[in-house]
């Protein structure tokens, strides 16, 4: 393992062995239906006995734990270490979900970079055999998120068009360390906070683009590389509006992106659903990286690519005491399957 | 990197699609209009049987009463996608405001949480609304001993 | 006419608050807050009174129109009373809609459950 500037290169790569993705009715609905291990149709999970939003996050959350668990033929004992994280406060869905699993854990918050975040520490583990099994799982509930931050879901207000929506969705990821099968996790980029001013709740792609341009910037400029030499660039959760942002900027660095998507647009038909600006929420890129970066790394679809997930890392009390929006991303290079 | 936060304003301010206005003032009118029709509906009816203020009163509950019916299945937050300030300006939007957080928060209590939220939003509203009387009570009180 | 009426002030009091949401970062919030202090104030300057006349529901059921109420309701009160009734005259009159909505809001609690917006 080497460091190059931010990026920390992985010689001997840990594997992601396993995945999988568990999502709600509007995520079945979308164009990655078909790629979730698990959808309900009741993101309450009412008929399980379950009385509120937090819990159910927790119950969706563990679904996809509990599938990638079997889907790597590994039972939870053998698992050394997860890196888990959500929106609630105090990442209580996280807490909750390993209360049940009851296997070392690490909480992490990232708001929607979570997931790059906890993938890149578990890969971090898994490299330099702090673990032989690293999980990383994140979730988010829109009904969790909207009745935190925003306000009762029976409460009518307009959304403006570059708000964007939290996903009902969860991910896992287990990663082992280097020899196993699956896809190999090549190289890890913490990103650093970048802050541009921006005070608008409703237009979180912009306040985190800025922290995405930086972390890519970084991470060509570490490993001397170049977007053309990755077969895809996966930004999480920048929505429309700060996708256009991104390339503008990218483009103005003398570093165009013709091969950037974003998991926000992914997710979600943004024509049709009616999410506004795309989706959001640490599920969101989740489970675009577990529906539809990984089968196609794993089915030899793509062979290089970069996923970033960003993350906007204010508080309900910070932005009403009128604080800007700091934005941070992580960045995982992803190879083809061995 | 190649920004500074000023820039930056200029840039996204010219990536955010803009609001559509004219769609937005079209529903928030008919929306607005249909309540406000509604309203005078109920209190011409009222006019019937008790005097102005007493029918003022019983229309407005009667309206808050309709806003709490169709909070319930969610149809008054689905409209509300739509008509944006046609719901939110009249008083079934006050309305809404009060009965959504009861229902949101009984998961945390009924003292706690349906006690504790349920002027979460619209306590504002009673709170200035009331100031603003009082000042203007005792603006027309001194009015009263000058005049 | 009256119905007429009542549907265009309504709907035109309802497009000012609109534009306020799109053309101003305003939190819906803050304009409800900023509809009934208005209320009060048009209403103290003598304005609102002939518009709920003339548009009856249209100027009484939006926001404007409790503020409207809080300042007339003061006034009586005022009349009545003295100094005292600036304490309770804007809230005996309001009473009607805020015990309403509260009343509603708990019983609406009682029967019903929070759901998801899809």
């Amino acid at each position: 393992m080497i460091r190059k500037g931010d990026t920390l290169l992985f010689d001997a790569p840990p594997t992601v062995a396993a995945w999988a993705a568990a999502g709600g009715k509007k995520e079945s609905e979308g164009p990655l239906a078909s790629a979730f291990d698990f959808v309900t149709q009741d993101a309450g999970f009412g008929e399980q006995g379950c009385e509120n939003w937090e819990q159910a996050e927790s119950i969706l959350q563990r679904k996809a734990a509990e599938l990638c668990l079997r889907k790597a033929d590994t039972p939870r004992t053998k698992v050394d270490i997860v890196f888990a994280g959500d929106l609630q406060a105090q990442c209580t869905a996280s807490n909750y979900t390993m209360r049940e699993l009851g296997v070392p854990f690490a909480g992490v918050y990232g708001a929607c970079s979570t997931m790059a975040e906890t993938l890149g520490l578990a890969a971090a583990f898994a490299a330099s055999g702090m673990a032989e099994r690293a999980m990383a799982l994140t979730s988010s509930h829109f009904c969790a998120a909207e009745r935190q931050f925003r306000t009762p879901l029976e409460y009518g207000a307009k959304r403006t068009p570059t708000a964007q929506w939290t996903a009902t969705a969860a991910g896992a990821c287990l990663v082992r360390a280097h020899g196993g099968q699956g896809v190999p996790v090549l190289s890890v980029t913490f990103g650093r906070v970048q802050d541009f001013e921006v005070h608008d709740i409703n237009n979180m792609g912009a306040a985190m683009m800025p922290a995405a341009a930086s972390t890519l910037l970084r991470y060509f400029a570490a490993t001397n590389t170049r977007p053309q030499d990755f077969d895809a660039i996966f930004t999480g959760d920048l929505g429309e509006v700060g996708s256009a942002l991104l390339r503008e900027q990218m483009a103005k660095e003398g570093v165009p992106l013709d091969n950037h998507q974003d998991c926000g647009c992914l997710l979600y038909d943004t024509q049709g659903q009616n999410v506004q600006a795309g989706g959001s929420g640490a599920g969101c890129s989740a489970a675009v990286l577990c529906c539809k970066i990984l089968p196609m790394l794993a089915a030899g679809q793509l062979r290089r690519v970069l996923f970033m997930a960003t993350g906007a890392l204010m508080s309900q009390t910070t932005f009403l005491q009128g604080e800007s929006i700091p934005g941070i991303a992580h960045c995982v290079e992803l190879g083809g399957a061995v | 990197m190649k920004l500074d936060p000023k820039q930056y304003d200029e840039m996204v301010n010219r990536a955010s699609p803009p609001s559509p206005v004219v769609r937005d003032c079209v529903w928030a009118f008919c929306v607005g209009g249909a309540i406000c029709t509604l309203g005078e509906g109920l209190r011409q009816l009222f006019l019937i049987w008790y005097d102005k203020t007493l029918a003022g009163t019983l229309t407005s509950i009667a309206l808050i009463f309709l806003a709490a019916v169709f909070t319930l299945p969610g149809w008054y937050q689905k409209l509300a996608a739509k008509a944006g300030a046609g719901t939110l300006v009249p008083i079934t939007g006050f309305a809404n405001s009060v009965v959504s957080p009861a229902i949101e928060f009984k998961a945390e209590g009924w003292v706690t949480g349906v006690g504790a939220k349920i002027f979460g939003i619209a306590g504002p509203v009673i709170a200035f609304g009331t100031l603003a009387s009082f000042v203007w009570g005792v603006i027309y009180w001194l009015l009263g001993k000058v005049g | 006419m009256n119905y007429v009426w009542a549907f265009v002030a309504g709907g035109l009091i309802c497009v000012v608050g609109q534009l306020f949401i799109d053309y101003t970062k305003l939190s819906p919030a803050r304009i409800l807050t900023g509809y009934v202090v208005a209320g009060v104030i048009l209403s103290a300057v003598g304005l609102y009174k002939p518009l709920v006349d003339f548009a009856g529901a249209g100027a009484s059921v939006p926001l404007l129109g409790f503020g409207h109420l809080l300042a007339q309701g003061v006034q009586n009160a005022v009349d009545e009373c003295g100094l005292p009734g600036a304490f309770t005259g804007g809230l005996t009159a309001a009473s009607g809609g805020i015990a309403a909505s509260l009343i509603f809001g708990v019983l609406a609690a009682l029967v019903g459950k929070s759901k998801d917006q899809n």
